[in-house]
């Protein structure tokens, strides 16, 4: 009835040409960057004690934005030791007046959201509108949802009294820079404790310029210190003695080390670890829908998501369906310069990182997947890296079994629900997962059956301070978010 | 087709052409709205949007009076330079003699909405005979309503039957199919419906989104499902058809958001009147406004645009 066919199709290909070219459309707020940044210690902008600095710069064009201060054992020490200094009083704070603080730091940050986000994105490469839409916003949500918590402690293990645990040390990736540190300070801060954070050495400028909100916000000297620097710096982080707990967010290689490392000890640790996450189209899901659940599941942030949806499990009969579509999706996404308002993929956040993906695509190629690549123009300066698919992937395709971290997509298909599942499961990790169908019952089944910490419906990364996200398995273990993250920052009795 | 086969039949069709997420969806049309168009592009946009203008007046109180105004402004939007002329006038059947006097050989088209729009709720021989009355007066263009009773009912092969027969009745005139999304109330049904018309139109025919005289007419959600539904017919049989929200779209803005949805779905090769109309009035001169504005980097007042009709 609807589909016969009349003319040839074959002829039938959609033009996404220049005829309506999008002119260039910049941020311009000023992001207020200083041409040197020191460690955050004490309520007050210190020198480190070596005297070094590293640059930052802009993965968009590789120019340097400026010089980070590096935090040797002594800084550690003089964090640790002055939010131990600090904990007495703030931990015995009553609940309300500790949310106060956040609220305000909360405030101050949407007051300053543009200057923020253009800063976020000229330090990562992630686009402007991820930046303006998305971290900013929900990094202050998150210190909004739990400024509430700060005064409802009685609520967050009924029956039992909670005590804040003393000094958390906390080491944060550079994909979310400041959403990541919000999901760490705001349930440390509200429970209680005192914290020394390291952020990723190749982002570390939004937390600089957050201390300067701690500032404005008056919130005591001690309560938060952050300390700068690369790996060694972050094993210091983690390994001192006077941490009570551990909580870490990065690769799972790392976060091994890091368990190795405090094997013995009694502090505390949480971890959110790699990922590598089936997203399942069922033949009766909304195809379009999906094709753009499969887009934001991968492309977001250029994939530098731990929980992206980097496996396309499709079911055969529609594959083709879905994978002719997606190529269509794909020709117009916009990738460039991430401060343009209309760019959808941004920049690659590192050097290292580019050829982490450039060296994980090749082993797809040589083992014999078939790649296809948008056609894009990618700036000549700059770390790019086009919007990837991979068809023809197996189980033991390289590219479908190690986080690539990247813009690449590995599809594989299925027959029946229970190879869906068991291919979902054959995974070393257990982060996330997105499920595509029309049927109730069918996504009650696989939330059950998939060994995931967090599993979508019909959406894909989808994020709310409220809901809980850690993993299974090499995903990690802990959650962050909800009453459940509370849990992790809180001795019981 | 009798009832009882209609649910099967209404499960073929949605199996055929498959299910909307509304909530998918409407997150797909959010991203439109947040490209920034500016500078060149940004007049490209507007030229191109009055372009793919058909100016309607559709009320009882129409004139031919009012018709030649319509017309005056449809052939001269404003005085300034570059400004394209509209895509058509759109009017009911008894005016179409004056719009047709009133457009002339200028290019500009004369569309005529008919079959007992906008509730089609009359005998299909009379619905018929208006298209046929209409055609004969000089419309190159019929806007047409589906049966949408019939639609909800499942009796497609009668709604796809009427179709059939007004596109015979129109003869050279192309036609527009609306769907009147607001009465088919789910996108699910807007999908079908859009695909049920397309299987009987001709290259260069359209499908439309409204009537404008329900409560919710063109909406970015409700075009993006039937421009999806387009792109869709056109990649598995090669027939491109065309497409016209109408209603509700009242800012340059908006039509430029609109355009942005053609170009990322369908495009180039949409982006053009032949296969892409806004049936509007009012869009007209705040499209006119916003042109001048990027022309002198001044806001005009009001007054400076001449009025050509006030209805939707």
């Amino acid at each position: 009835m609807p589909t016969r066919k009349r003319n040839s199709p074959a002829a039938s290909r959609l033009i996404f040409g220049d005829l309506w070219e999008y002119d260039p459309a910049p941020e311009t707020a000023d992001p207020k960057l200083k041409e040197r940044y020191d460690l955050f210690i004490d309520g007050r902008f210190v020198r480190p004690r070596s005297g070094r600095y590293f640059p930052s710069i802009n993965p968009a064009n590789e120019r340097k934005l400026s010089n980070i201060a590096l935090a040797g054992p002594a800084d550690v020490d003089q964090a640790y030791r002055a939010a131990a200094r600090a904990f007495p009083k703030w931990g015995a704070l009553a609940g309300r007046e500790r949310g106060k603080y956040l609220f305000r730091i909360a405030r101050l940050l949407q007051d300053r959201a543009r200057e923020f986000a253009v800063a976020e994105t000229l330090d990562g490469g992630k686009p402007i509108k991820e930046s303006r839409d998305f971290d900013i916003p929900m990094a202050a949500a998150h210190f909004f949802y739990h400024a509430g918590w700060a005064d409802k402690l009685e609520y967050v293990a009924p029956g039992r009294r909670v005590s804040p645990l003393g000094v958390v040390g906390q080491v944060i990736p550079w994909n979310f820079p400041l959403l990541m540190l919000a999901w760490k300070l705001a349930p440390a801060l509200a429970m209680g404790n005192c914290v020394v954070l390291k952020p990723a050495e190749t982002t570390s400028i939004t937390a600089l310029k957050l201390a300067e909100i701690l500032q404005d916000a008056e919130l005591p000297p001690g309560v938060v210190n952050f300390v700068t620097g690369a790996g060694e710096t972050g094993a210091l982080v983690m390994g001192h003695p006077g941490a009570a707990k551990v909580a870490f967010t990065g690769s799972t290689e790392v976060g091994k080390a890091i368990m190795r490392q405090l094997a013995g000890t009694n502090k505390k640790m949480t971890m959110e670890l790699g990922g590598k996450a089936a997203n399942i189209i069922f033949d009766d899901a909304p195809i379009d829908q999906a094709v753009e659940g499969i887009v934001n599941a991968i492309f977001f942030n250029q994939g530098h998501v731990c929980c992206a949806g980097s496996r396309l499990l499709v079911q055969e009969s529609v594959a083709d369906r879905v994978v002719a579509k997606l190529k269509n999706r794909i020709r117009v996404l916009r990738v460039g310069d991430p401060l343009d308002k209309n760019t959808d993929l941004g920049a690659i956040n590192s050097r290292a990182q580019l050829s982490t993906i450039r060296r994980l695509v090749a082993s797809g190629v040589r083992e014999g997947a078939v790649m296809y690549q948008a056609p894009c123009a990618l700036p000549e300066r700059g770390f790019y890296f086009p919007p990837t698919l991979f068809t023809g992937v197996t189980q033991s395709h390289r590219i479908a079994r190690e986080e690539i971290f990247g813009p690449v997509l590995s599809i594989l298909t299925f027959r029946t629900v229970d190879e869906a599942i068991e291919k979902a499961n054959n995974t070393a990790y257990g982060l996330s997962a997105g499920v595509w169908t029309d049927k109730g019952s069918r996504i009650l089944r696989m939330s059950t059956e998939l060994k995931a910490g967090v599993v979508w419906a019909n959406t894909f990364n989808r994020f709310d301070p409220s809901s809980p996200f850690g993993g299974y398995k090499e995903s990690g273990f802990g959650r962050e978010g909800g009453r459940q993250g509370l849990l992790d920052y809180v001795s019981l009795s | 087709m009798s009832p009882r086969n209609s649910t099967a039949a209404h499960a073929r069709l949605l199996d055929e052409v498959g299910a909307v997420d509304q909530v998918g969806v409407e997150e797909r049309v959010a991203k439109y709205t947040t490209r920034s168009i500016k500078k060149e592009a940004k007049s490209w946009g507007l030229k191109t949007a009055v372009s793919m203008t058909d100016l309607t007046t559709l009320e009882g109180k129409d004139t031919p009076g009012k018709i030649e105004s319509l017309c005056r402004k449809a052939l001269r939007p404003y005085d300034g330079p570059s400004v394209p002329t509209v895509a058509a006038v759109c009017v009911y059947p008894s005016m179409v003699r004056y719009a047709r006097a009133g457009v002339g050989s200028s290019g500009v088209k004369v569309a005529s909405v008919a079959t007992a729009f906008p509730s089609g709720q009359t005998h299909l021989r009379t619905r018929l005979a208006e298209v046929r009355g209409a055609v004969a007066d000089g419309a190159d263009e019929v806007d047409m309503v589906i049966n949408r009773g019939a639609f909800l009912s499942g009796e497609f092969s009668r709604v796809e039957d009427e179709i059939s027969e007004v596109v015979e009745a129109c003869g050279p005139a192309a036609l527009k199919v609306i769907l009147e999304v607001s009465e088919l109330e789910t996108f699910d049904n807007i999908r079908k419906a859009s695909f049920l018309a397309m299987g009987v139109l001709r290259p260069g025919d359209f499908i439309k989104t409204s009537t404008g005289k329900t409560t919710l007419n063109a909406t970015l959600a409700n075009n993006q499902v039937m421009i999806e539904a387009i792109r869709d017919f056109y990649l598995d049989t090669g027939v491109p058809i065309g497409m016209k929200p109408a209603g509700g779209i009242k800012t340059a803005k908006q039509s430029l958001q609109f355009l942005i949805a053609v170009k990322e779905t369908l495009g180039d090769a949409w982006l053009t009147k032949k296969r892409y109309r806004f049936g509007a009035s009012s869009l007209l001169n705040d499209l006119l406004r916003q042109l001048e504005k990027e022309r002198t980097g001044a806001y005009q007042a009001p007054y400076y645009f001449s009025d050509a009709s006030e209805s939707y």
